[in-house]
């Protein structure tokens, strides 16, 4: 019963007059992977944002378990070259202890790059550290927000087995949005098709196959399917 | 009461400059990291109103203007975003509470003289033992604030949204770090006037980029920069026979431009 991490019932969200989200029910458990895809302004930002707890729902109820702890990586940082940030001082804001750091710096490769500006990483080595602060603490449930939007396919690729391996390792939920829909569905146990309503959900085969699905993405994704089972029939052998 | 030697008028002056500077230097380095550097000129224009408001009701200069900086930034912070976007709405704010300012004052002025210039870009040599003191608290205050909540304002100003997911608020820091302004702008106003507070919030604070990796070093050698700037300037002004104000804040546009050449020299070696 006590497996459920944070749930919403019939959350809408309006913003300047505007619906962006009417009557979202959803939930996630313990170490479950769920990837909410829609399209441009299908209000999946503004949902993910509601679950933090930076936007109110207008309606609705949301529950969190009590102390649940959130590691949230953004989609990117907007850090101006003003505002100097090596790797290692910016892991020091999310645990004080060394020992910690150390571990954290290890576990994500970073011993090469801890003295350098966050402002100059590249995008890749940019989400690596943001992912590394992010489960810097342990979180129960790792939030993210269009986290590989910018990466080369190679590096997709790479960062989402490193999201399927935190789940292994630390034993969190998961919960990410996309619209880059045939890599991630490979990782999901539960995909959620938004826009502005919950369209369908159900795991990723049930989910391509929906008609609702296809309306909201359209034949023209036959190709990205394809390549999504492709991906699905070699679990865990990404091409790119 | 005894006659006050030169001597004793240059050591407060001194110790007004370098109170002012040091505090500036640190917060400075943060309204650049916050991107508030527009919303600093607001708060430092509004201080005019406040030189106005304590004329008005006989309050010291330093409480009417504290007092005008946070009803401004309360205004701004309350309401941005919901007429017109922020920067519209700050550039109306910061020219016409400076304007009100202006009007208000020389209304008040009346048969007596009130000197404007004094408010604009600062009258160091009226600084008395009582101001220093207020100072020295004011700008230890405002230190203190920002300190205090150190780690969460960093978090802040780095993402709204990460810090949130952590649990903390960052509109709470946002509101601290106003209020470190507003005194810093109340006490600034005597020795660099409500026209120059942005330039020495901000000058030594972009000159300690240059030598800072971390968000620490920034904000120590902001204030060391801003505490040089203060003698530098103070003793360029007593040579030229300029106004102390602008001339501290031009002694820190010279250490600004050295340590741009001096980088340029060390990163081409």
């Amino acid at each position: 019963m006590s497996s459920i991490l944070m749930s919403t019932k019939g959350v809408g969200l309006r913003l300047d007059g505007r619906e962006v989200l009417h009557d979202v029910s959803f939930s996630i458990s313990e170490a479950e992977i769920v990837t909410i895809v829609g399209p441009n302004g299908s209000g999946k930002s503004s949902f993910l944002k509601i679950l933090i707890g930076a936007l109110k729902p207008s309606q609705g109820r949301m529950q969190r378990r009590v102390g649940l702890r959130i590691g949230y990586v953004p989609q990117r940082l907007q850090l101006d070259h003003i505002f100097p940030m090596t790797v290692l001082r910016f892991l020091k804001l999310g645990s004080a202890k060394p020992a910690e750091i150390a571990e954290i710096v290890e576990r994500f490769g970073l011993v090469q790059i801890t003295g350098q500006q966050l402002s100059s990483l590249s995008g890749g080595q940019l989400q690596r550290v943001l992912l590394a602060n992010a489960m810097n603490g342990a979180p129960d449930l790792l939030v993210l927000d269009e986290a590989a939007q910018g990466l080369d396919q190679p590096a997709v690729a790479g960062f989402y087995r490193l999201i399927e391996r935190m789940r292994r390792e630390f034993g969190c939920a998961v919960l990410m949005v996309s619209h880059d829909l045939h890599v991630v569905m490979s990782a999901s146990d539960r995909v959620i098709c938004l826009n502005r309503h919950i369209c369908c959900e159900g795991s990723p085969t049930i989910v391509s196959e929906a008609p609702e699905y296809r309306e909201l993405f359209g034949y023209g994704t036959e190709g990205a399917l394809a390549l999504y089972r492709h991906e699905h029939d070699h679990e865990g052998h990404e091409h790119g | 009461m005894k006659g006050t030697s030169m001597d004793e008028v240059l050591l407060r002056s001194a110790l007004a400059a370098i109170g002012v500077a040091v505090a500036a230097g640190p917060l400075g380095a943060v309204v650049l990291w916050r991107r508030m550097v527009y919303f600093g000129d607001t708060i430092s224009h509004a201080a005019l109103l406040g030189v106005a408001f304590a004329l008005a009701l006989n309050l010291p200069i330093f409480l009417g203007v504290l007092i005008c900086a946070l009803g401004i930034a309360a205004l701004v912070l309350t309401s941005s975003g919901r007429f017109h976007h922020t920067n519209t709405l700050l550039g109306v704010a910061a020219h016409s509470s400076l304007s009100l300012g202006l009007v208000a004052v020389a209304l008040l002025g009346g048969p007596v003289d009130i000197d404007l210039e004094s408010y604009l870009i600062g009258d160091i040599a009226s600084v008395d033992w009582r101001d220093v003191a207020i100072i020295g608290a004011g700008g230890a205050l405002a230190l203190g604030l920002v300190a205090w909540r150190w780690q969460r304002l960093l978090m802040a100003s780095l993402d709204r949204d990460m810090a949130l997911a952590k649990g903390q608020n960052p509109d709470h820091e946002a509101i601290f770090f106003t209020v470190a302004l507003a005194l810093l702008v109340a006490v600034a106003i005597q020795v660099v006037g409500a026209l120059l507070i942005t330039a020495l919030l901000i000058i030594p604070a972009v000159a300690a980029r240059l030598g800072a990796k971390t968000p620490e070093r920034m904000v120590f050698l902001a204030a060391a920069l801003g505490g040089m700037a203060a003698v530098a300037g103070l003793f360029g002004a007593t040579q030229l026979a300029t106004p102390v104000g602008p001339t501290i804040v031009v002694a820190a546009l010279i250490f600004l431009i050295l340590a741009s050449i001096a980088r340029r020299v060390f990163s081409a070696c």
